[in-house]
């Protein structure tokens, strides 16, 4: 019965910082600066200025997660395949950029992208004309696919190396060929990761506005964007509140998908 | 014996492996190349200089950000890990409907996105009259942290022998005794990754540290961020390079010593 | 080309620079049940593997059918094998997992449903089409690993010890049901297996191997009765081995006692191993026996009495019998001669360290 007090603590810290914050938000986002109710916080997401902004962040993180799965999934098979009875080195050496600070790395790339960044600078010596490389969707895509493709490896990879030899060995026995067995073993095995990588990069990603930010100047603008500076400029919390409201509906739908497809922490990446 | 093909898909293999290294590494290399230009400039190579790393030390932003990054890493970690493993305990021994609702919450931080839970909390802090500093980095850095302490130590917990804890006191050990020599022991190494993972990810975090810290106080990512907006100043590199050979250092530590160890026993 | 279904030929394997099999030759018939028998690490997974398809051998040929597939990847070769962890597919239904094979090779739905049907109704478990994997206890597993397999009608079935994770009886049970599906079916069988018993239940041919080479060749009750070194004699069954000298044909003495065998062409006074089996020790009154002993020791087995006699050399000998003799009475040790069985002594260092290792 003791044991239950050890939780004590916990519960106090969870209740102050985890549920009455989340609370605060939704009063916010459904309140106006005099107190009353109001839906006009959540429904200004249908301004044009805020809808392009959340329809350019969706269509955004959708082609980094697109291409953070299509990146790593043949990574992490080959290390699966590479790493069996080596310790775990290999691994190591393609997660150890995640570790490095987050700002960091994005600062990396603008230092590559920029107008008289390093890129250019090769193309000038080469006496090729310079391109336009920074503060385009192009780069703040770049910047998300860098940043976020290490949380798209691990669970992947965590979950194939559950996935025993001897299952793969007898569908190759049965007949099927390395494309029948992708499709028909492997992929459907490895969906707690997917899942769990595509709500890993989706998620940052949608509601980054650091990497816009340094990557994408300040012409574009994605929601991520909007909510810092109604909170750090524009000082309108309410209308922060609204739209972050409008966000944690996509949030929720991804928890959902987690919960429905890695039912077991199977696809955890940690 | 290999056939053609199987040198060819080893071959293609590597291929893929050097190219992904490639893009994951060459960022970084260029950082550290550009920290030892003597050139303010990107795109010129003006000789070998260590002058951005002296300026790095001398700037005083520089080293309190650091030392406030290192507090804060470590007192939100130590924290966060007490009441982390204290709670696994806890919720490893209650009901399936209790506990269901405990992980559901416990899950909440670490799925969210980053900037609700900074908005979320910088929220909080002035509704219950918190001025924004220090203490509102640090508890907020506890909050996200605690999380990840869980998660490492719950399977441990799962995996610990019930009846070893069961026979401890049928030899008459206190509940207390048989925790400190038969439980903890054993689920030892979940916290100690916990307390590892919640300290990287506490260096690692700019968003959340970004909303509720107030002014007049940095972290180094919250200093990067003003340094970068206002103009890169190379000093950065420098700071960049120190900080990869530093992660480098302590992960291949942490990472493959116990591991050795393991292969001795 | 010979008559055989699988010739290995020259085949040798290592792993990390250890070598698992050197140089190993065999040959299986059509419609043969095979056992490779052994310890553990003594390469037979191995040989099972290289057949699959599963492994590469480093040197060395695998034949089917006169035609060379050492290279064919797994998905080319017509045969099928049962996992010793029966590796279902977890995400897949009982009727999904056994139309796996069917499907990957285009054959129509009406087929595909026929298929199952009938195979479920070979492994007994008609009905559970709509079962999920894991809701299977491990003897239904494995019989859906059987079925799963055995829906390709492939040339030949590879058993990888697939009863080893099952209890006792229903290990038994198994044993029946395979030599019955085997005759069913009518094809062949090559099974790996440590279990000696169940090798010499179920197999035409047993091969005996040990540190990948091969020990022994032959019918069970050739490998029973007449064990070609003192590996196999160990191995299979108890048994009584001990030092003796052959002084000519028919004639072999065991410390220091002339017993009369069948034995022929093993010249005069040459130093053998001699096997004899615990149940072909005949105890007799102490004038009778070829050597008197005293009772050491004494267990009530069930089918059985099991006897230690100690000859005045120290030897202890083992010794099955329905009869009781009790401990520290003096006995008679007599042996029909055509029990004795004569092995020459290892003939290379190798074959030494391979007999006295287990």
């Amino acid at each position: 019965m003791s044991k239950k007090l050890l939780s004590g603590p916990y519960i106090v810290w969870m209740i102050g910082f985890i549920i009455i914050p989340l609370v605060l938000i939704a009063v916010y986002g459904l309140t106006d600066k005099n107190g009353a109710v109001t839906l006009a916080n959540v429904l200004a997401i249908s301004t044009p200025e805020h809808s392009k902004a959340l329809w350019l962040s969706l269509k955004l993180s959708f082609v980094s997660t697109v291409i953070c799965l299509l990146l790593a999934y043949p990574l992490a098979m080959i290390l699966r395949k590479r790493n069996i009875g080596k310790g775990s080195f290999v691994v190591f050496i393609f997660i150890l950029p995640m570790w490095m600070n987050f700002l960091l790395r994005t600062l990396a790339w603008q230092s590559l992208l920029e107008k008289n960044g390093v890129i250019n600078g090769i193309l000038t010596f080469l006496h090729l004309p310079t391109q336009p490389l920074i503060n385009t969707s192009g780069a703040i895509v770049l910047g998300m696919v860098y940043n976020f493709l290490p949380f798209m490896v691990l669970p992947i990879y965590n979950v194939l190396c559950k996935i025993d030899d001897s299952i793969i060995n007898a569908a190759q026995d049965l007949g099927a060929n390395f494309w029948q067995t992708l499709l028909l073993v492997w992929i459907p095995l490895s969906v707690p990761g997917i899942i769990s990588g595509i709500t890993m990069v989706f998620v940052p990603a949608l509601t980054t506005f650091v990497i816009s930010n340094l990557l994408g100047g300040s012409k574009i603008l994605l929601i991520g964007n909007v909510i810092e500076q109604e909170f750090t400029k524009g000082s309108n919390w309410h209308l922060g509140s609204g739209l972050s409201l409008v966000l944690m509906v996509f949030i929720l739908f991804s928890m959902a998908l987690i919960a429905k497809y890695d039912k077991n922490g199977e696809g955890s990446a940690f | 014996m290999k056939t053609l093909k199987e040198r060819i898909q080893y071959i293609g293999e590597n291929f893929y492996l050097v190219l992904i290294l490639i893009f994951l590494y060459a960022p970084i290399a260029t950082l550290m190349v550009l920290s030892f230009n003597g050139s303010r400039s990107r795109n010129q190579w003006g000789g070998f200089s260590l002058q951005w790393y002296a300026e790095m030390f001398e700037s005083s932003a520089i080293t309190a950000a650091l030392q406030n990054t290192l507090v804060i890493a470590l007192a939100s970690a130590l924290i966060a890990t007490i009441i982390g493993t204290a709670a696994s305990i806890a919720i490893n021994s209650m009901r399936q409907l209790p506990k269901t609702i405990m992980m559901g919450i416990t899950n909440i931080p670490m799925l969210n996105a980053d900037i609700v839970t900074g908005i979320s909390l910088m929220l909080a802090f002035i509704a219950f009259g918190i001025s924004l500093g220090f203490k509102t980095i640090l508890i907020a850095h506890i909050t996200f942290n605690i999380p990840y302490v869980i998660l490492s130590v719950m399977p441990k917990l799962k995996q610990t022998n019930q009846s070893a804890y069961e026979a401890a006191m049928d030899l008459g050990a206190t509940p207390v005794y048989a925790f400190y020599k038969v439980v903890l022991p054993d689920i030892m190494p979940g916290v100690l990754s916990g307390f590892l993972l919640a300290f990287t990810m506490s260096l690692d975090d700019f968003i959340i540290t970004h909303f509720t810290k107030g002014a007049g106080i940095n972290t180094l990512s919250t200093l990067i961020y003003s340094e970068v907006r206002r103009g890169i100043k190379p000093s950065m590199y420098a700071l960049s390079t120190i900080i990869f050979l530093v992660v480098l250092t302590l992960l291949i530590i942490t990472n493959f010593a116990p591991n050795r160890k393991k292969e001795e026993h | 080309m010979s008559q055989s279904l699988i010739d290995l030929v020259n085949i040798s394997k290592s792993f990390d620079g250890e070598l698992v099999l050197d140089d190993l030759n065999l040959s299986v018939k059509e419609n043969e049940f095979v056992t490779l028998l052994g310890p553990s690490g003594c390469g037979k997974t191995t040989t099972l593997r290289i057949i699959g398809g599963f492994e590469k051998a480093d040197t060395g040929k695998v034949i089917f059918e006169g035609q060379d597939i050492s290279l064919l990847p797994p998905n080319k070769r017509q045969l099928n094998t049962v996992f010793q962890k029966y590796a279902l597919f977890p995400h897949m239904n009982i009727a999904e997992n056994i139309a796996f094979g069917l499907k990957i090779k285009n054959k129509s739905k009406s087929y595909i449903q026929d298929k199952i049907k009938y195979a479920l109704k070979l492994v007994n478990l008609d009905g559970f089409e709509n079962r999920t994997v894991d809701s299977l206890s491990g003897g239904q597993q494995q019989r859906i690993a059987i079925a799963r397999a055995i829906v390709n009608e492939p040339r030949v079935l590879l058993l990888d010890e697939p009863l080893g994770a099952l209890d006792l009886k229903l290990r038994q049970d198994m044993q029946y049901e395979l030599i019955r599906m085997k005759k069913e079916l009518g094809i062949t069988f090559i099974y790996v297996t440590h279990d000696q018993e169940e090798a010499l239940t179920m197999s035409d041919t047993i091969v005996v191997m040990n540190q990948g080479y091969i020990q022994q060749m032959g019918t069970p009750e050739q490998i029973y009765n007449e064990p070609e070194n003192a590996f196999v004699a160990d191995f299979i069954g108890e048994s009584n081995i001990l030092h003796g000298t052959m002084i000519r044909d028919e004639l072999v003495e065991i410390f220091g006692a002339k017993f009369a065998c069948v034995d022929r062409g093993f010249g005069t006074n040459t130093p053998v191993d001699v096997v004899i089996r615990p149940e072909d020790i005949d105890l007799v009154a102490p004038e009778d026996g070829t050597l008197v002993g005293t009772c050491t020791h004494l267990i009530f087995k069930g089918v059985h009495y099991e006897m230690e006699v100690t000859t005045p050399d120290g030897f202890e000998w083992l010794v099955h019998s329905t009869d009781m003799c009790p401990v520290g009475k003096k006995v008679g040790i007599h042996v029909d001669p055509f029990d004795i069985q004569i092995m020459n002594k290892p003939a290379s260092e190798d074959e030494e360290v391979a007999a006295y290792d287990e």
